[in-house]
């Protein structure tokens, strides 16, 4: 369970938001709203523990994060807007360094099936430098599909995806918080998700 | 200890895959010190005695070369984010990008340096010296560069102002290095520079990555 009292973010002189309560318990999400600028990638890289708040503090299982920050990091996959990958190596190379990274080490096999059920068979050992955007897209976010994390932050998940390509994802997530998995993410379209959510909106 | 050889095996890949980077440091090494002989001309007695520091100069250089990319393109990719956020600490992460530049910009070096004084007439011992001194001060470089490295990110201009930054940094190694053949030649032996090189190595090995990483934090907030 993450929980966050009273968060506040200043950039410069300017507050972005500040009095941000939340939480999120075992099988349910939380949408991040707000207009462009109001802090939505802000608040992400607090809660995932890149950045440090202003005011407030965060807790994970009930303790202050900065106390258990090792295994919070351990439980937790964090995708960015920038997707992470590298133009020189392949799809498959890209998820199992960043596997690795992460603390979880892939086998080859169970990162073959990740990339094929994303969508990218036959794009495998392809240099990402030729996939597209969407493509790019799709091998960050395999990494949803291999790893054991509880608590998924994701900043603009369905960004440069295709329809289809949404709806897998709405299911990848649908079948994460199903499990009793924890989900935050952000987007500026309507996603319809299942189970038990709520929508959080900036304001300064 | 995996999140450590994943890093070290990625930046290797990647260095394999763009060669041209890797070769450009080398020929700058390469060109930068046969220019010298080219210059001053065929009196042995001089090339000898301004060999050592020449070569040693011209390895700070081309190990300079390559250093603004060692966190850039990690850091624009969002990598970085995802290194900080490993549960491996950073310290380690750093450690092992730090041991693959030293791979993929130092040894090269270590390993031409020795066809290159020939240019210069050094006996075979001081050439030996001369490979043992950068054998330890190569690895210096890179550590005391990717603090420069981590502390210039994203700043406009970084290239310039780790040069400003990591130069007068380097200056301890220079010395020693270039005086461990130096003071072998005037048969004084080296071992007493190359055992301050090494001290220097193995302080620089402790502290650099934990500095690094403390700027490479500041930059991601």
């Amino acid at each position: 369970m993450l929980q966050a009292h009273g968060l506040a973010c200043v950039r410069g002189d300017r507050r972005l938001f500040s009095g941000v309560d939340l939480a999120v318990a075992p099988g349910q999400w939380l949408q991040v709203e707000g207009a462009n600028g109001a802090g939505k990638t802000s608040l992400l890289r607090i809660l995932a523990g890149l950045s440090p708040a202003a005011e407030g503090h965060i807790e994970w299982e009930g303790r202050p994060v900065a106390e258990v920050r090792d295994d919070f990091h351990a439980r937790l996959l964090y995708l960015g807007h920038a997707p992470a990958i590298k133009d020189d190596l392949s799809a498959l190379e890209n998820l199992q360094t960043a596997a690795a990274v992460g603390g979880r080490p892939l086998d080859e096999a169970t990162a073959l099936a990740a990339l094929r059920r994303i969508g990218l068979k036959g794009r495998e050992d392809l240099p990402s430098r030729v996939l597209s955007q969407g493509q790019k897209r799709r091998v960050a976010l395999a990494r949803l599909l291999c790893g054991q994390a509880r608590l998924w932050i994701l900043d603009e998940p369905f960004v440069a995806l295709d329809v289809g390509a949404v709806d897998m994802l709405c299911g990848i997530l649908d079948e994460h918080i199903g499990r009793g998995g924890m989900l935050i993410f952000t987007s500026h379209q309507a996603v319809q998700l299942q189970g038990n959510g709520a929508r959080l909106e900036l304001t300064r | 200890m995996n999140a450590f050889v994943a890093i070290l095996r990625r930046d290797l890949l990647l260095a394999m895959r763009r060669k041209s980077e890797m070769l450009t440091a080398l020929f700058f090494f390469m060109i930068v010190v046969s220019l010298f002989p080219l210059g001053i001309g065929p009196e042995t007695a001089l090339l000898r005695r301004i060999a050592p520091g020449v070569l040693w100069v011209a390895a700070l250089l081309a190990a300079m070369l390559s250093l603004n990319r060692l966190f850039a393109a990690d850091h624009q990719d969002g990598t970085l984010e995802q290194m900080a956020l490993s549960p491996t600490p950073l310290t380690l992460l750093v450690g092992g990008k730090v041991l693959a530049h030293w791979l993929t910009a130092g040894l090269p070096l270590v390993l031409l340096a020795p066809v290159l004084g020939l240019q210069f007439d050094l006996s075979s011992r001081a050439l030996g010296i001369l490979m043992l001194s950068l054998l330890l001060g190569t690895p210096l470089l890179s550590l005391i560069g990717a603090i420069g490295a981590a502390l210039t990110l994203g700043v406009r201009g970084g290239g310039v102002l780790l040069s400003l930054l990591v130069l007068p940094l380097y200056i301890p190694a220079l010395i020693f290095g270039a005086g461990a053949v130096e003071a072998d030649m005037a048969g004084l032996g080296a071992g007493g520079h190359l055992s301050l090189l090494g001290a220097l190595l193995a302080l620089a090995a402790f502290f650099a990555p934990w500095a690094a990483t403390a700027a490479l934090r500041i930059t991601l907030e």
